[in-house]
């Protein structure tokens, strides 16, 4: 299990600040999601973990910066999966899980039978099977992402990034999904940080909630700590009703203003 | 339990290939205006049947992995070596080549014709792709092709501008842009085989990072890929390769696209299939494509280019209807 510390990081787009000094600390095994209205930076957050764009400051996962090592050195630690994932309509199954041993494959090498032999376990563990040989323009939504998640876990990474892991599913394969990843979580100790627009998921999901407005942090800690009416509407420009379930659950719900 | 990711389905496809292959140079050194074998003597079939064979089978086979290597390194299955500009610009650095006098250049322990042409073809392709990025976001197929079209019409007005003022060399140049297929000999297939060797190479050695390619820029290099090492290195093999190619054999067009693009609807689209295939068919492609220009008109040859055209052009325009249809 990894720790992740985010050290004042900024990024920059042109003069605008998507995210302006950004300092957390992500405790091994811990799922943290970040939520907040459009453009609130969640997105860049999890991008410059992934180093797809420049940042100022810091990430350091178990005491070493992200900064010191290659793409392929971070790709060990850090595994990412879009919110909108490219599958080549023309691809197998097999062979776009197999992409995510590429940190472990030399420059001009191949993948060895024991990266093989690990993706065709990944297959069985997750009920894959049917899709190895699948093409991925015959998936349905829900199982394309099942398969960019196997996709992810083949990076063998202790931190797993998730930039809206839902958006693009039904209710029952956003609940499949979510599921699957804290399954994961607990059997591979992974350290989770998502980003996502389902506050009640959010809320049911992980252990803390980050909302963000316009790059800054703005409230932190547990879900029924961040999910409360005020915070929400002075946020999102909203007004809604929170409701805590018996259980611990919190369910936020829309309330309709006019009328 | 046979591993799921082991035996892929296709494994045939190399050894049918290479079977076709041999087919192709079979017939291609059994046809010819001179007879066939007993009637043609042995030098002709040596040293001028063979020669011709095997050069079209090299270009055919360069073309074909240069094609199918941008079609990967783009993300877009228009683009050729052709229309991207290549071909033009590497016009364009043999004709100042001609143009400063080849007379001059004799005594130089490497003839700089392939070296210009190759640089000329690859400015052409890096002005190319740079054009295209800057006016699609994401370098979209469509904006690509029209920047290649913009290049080549830049390179072929330089060129018009330079034979103007060098009327002398025309007949020269005329006759590399239109190849020298047909009166290829060993001196040409030793002129351009170490070019078309270590560039196809590179190529084959960059299978793995071309289907990391196929899933966008951003996730692969999420997957560890340094995204511009790798298009740098296959730009400038696949550009090398082709650039020495089109010295000896001139323009030849669609090779590029119609190959790689019979491959996948046969073979799949996995580059670790798609570039050894190309190669081979893309040979076997060129060999055959060469033999009706010997008989068609005999005495006269039409052109391979003519050929190639005469396929290539309807089948460009099947692929961009099935490409409209598909987005």
């Amino acid at each position: 299990m990894s720790s992740l510390v985010f050290h004042e990081l900024a990024v920059r787009y042109g003069r605008r600040d998507a995210v302006a000094s950004f300092s957390e600390s992500v405790r091994p095994g811990e799922w943290l999601c970040l939520i907040g209205p459009n453009g609130a930076g969640k997105s860049s957050i999890l991008r410059a973990v992934a180093g797809l764009v420049p940042y100022h400051g810091d990430v350091v996962v178990d005491g070493s910066s992200l900064r010191l090592r290659s793409a392929r050195r971070r790709a060990e630690l850090v595994a990412y999966v879009p919110q909108t994932p490219t599958l080549p309509g023309d691809m197998t199954g097999a062979e776009y899980v197999l992409l995510g041993r590429n940190p472990y494959i030399s420059y001009f090498g191949r993948e060895s039978a024991d990266d093989r032999a690990m993706v065709d376990d990944l297959f069985d563990r997750l009920d894959l099977g049917p899709f190895a040989r699948r093409m991925l323009g015959t998936l349905s939504g829900g199982e394309r992402q099942r398969l960019v998640i196997a996709r992810a876990l083949a990076q063998e990474a202790p931190i797993l990034l998730l930039d809206e892991p839902t958006s693009a599913l039904d209710i029952g394969y956003q609940q499949q999904a979510l599921e699957l990843v804290d399954r994961l979580r607990h059997e591979h100790g992974l350290t989770v940080v998502s980003a996502m627009h389902d506050l009640t998921l959010a809320g049911l999901y992980s252990d803390r909630l980050a909302l963000l407005h316009r790059g800054h942090v703005v409230a932190v800690g547990e879900p029924a700590q961040v999910l409360r009416p005020e915070t929400l509407s002075e946020f999102y420009g909203v007004s809604v009703a929170v409701h805590h379930e018996p259980d611990g659950t919190v369910v936020v719900v829309p309330k309709r203003t006019v009328g | 339990m046979v591993t799921r990711m082991g035996a892929k389905g296709g494994r045939w496809w190399l050894p049918l290939s290479f079977m076709m292959l041999a087919g192709a140079l079979f017939l291609g050194v059994m046809i010819g205006p001179a007879g066939s074998w007993g009637t043609a003597s042995w030098n002709i079939i040596w040293n001028i049947r063979m020669p011709r064979v095997v050069l079209a089978g090299i270009v055919g086979a360069m073309l074909s992995v240069a094609g199918a290597s941008y079609q990967g390194v783009f993300r877009n299955p228009l683009v050729d070596p052709y229309l991207l500009g290549v071909a033009a610009g590497a016009g364009l650095g043999a004709t100042i080549v001609f143009a400063l006098g080849r007379s001059s250049t004799s005594g130089w322990p490497i003839d700089p014709l392939p070296v210009v042409a190759f640089a000329g073809g690859l400015l052409a392709v890096l002005l190319t792709y740079l054009v295209g990025a800057s006016f699609g976001a994401n370098r979209s197929g469509v904006t690509l092709v029209l920047a290649g079209v913009a290049v080549t019409s830049l390179a072929t007005a330089v060129q018009a501008f330079v034979l103007q003022r060098n009327n002398d060399v025309i007949r020269e140049v005329y006759s590399w842009i239109l190849g020298r297929l047909t009166t290829a000999d060993w001196g040409d297939v030793k002129l351009v085989l170490p070019y078309v060797v270590v560039s196809t190479t590179v190529l084959l050695l960059h299978r793995r990072h071309l289907d990391m390619l196929r899933v966008g820029d951003d996730e692969a290099a999420a997957l560890g890929t340094h995204i511009q090492r790798v298009r740098l290195s296959v730009v400038i093999a696949a550009t090398m390769g082709t650039a020495a190619v089109v010295s000896v054999s001139g323009l030849i067009g669609f090779v590029g696209i119609v190959v790689p693009h019979v491959v996948r609807l046969l073979a799949g689209s996995s580059y670790r299939r798609l570039l050894p295939l190309s190669l081979v068919v893309g040979a076997t492609f060129l060999i055959l494509a060469d033999i009706p220009g010997r008989v068609l008109q005999d005495p006269a040859e039409t052109p391979i280019g003519v050929v190639t055209a005469f396929l290539g052009a309807p089948f460009f325009i099947v692929v961009l209807r099935s490409r409209r249809g598909a987005a």
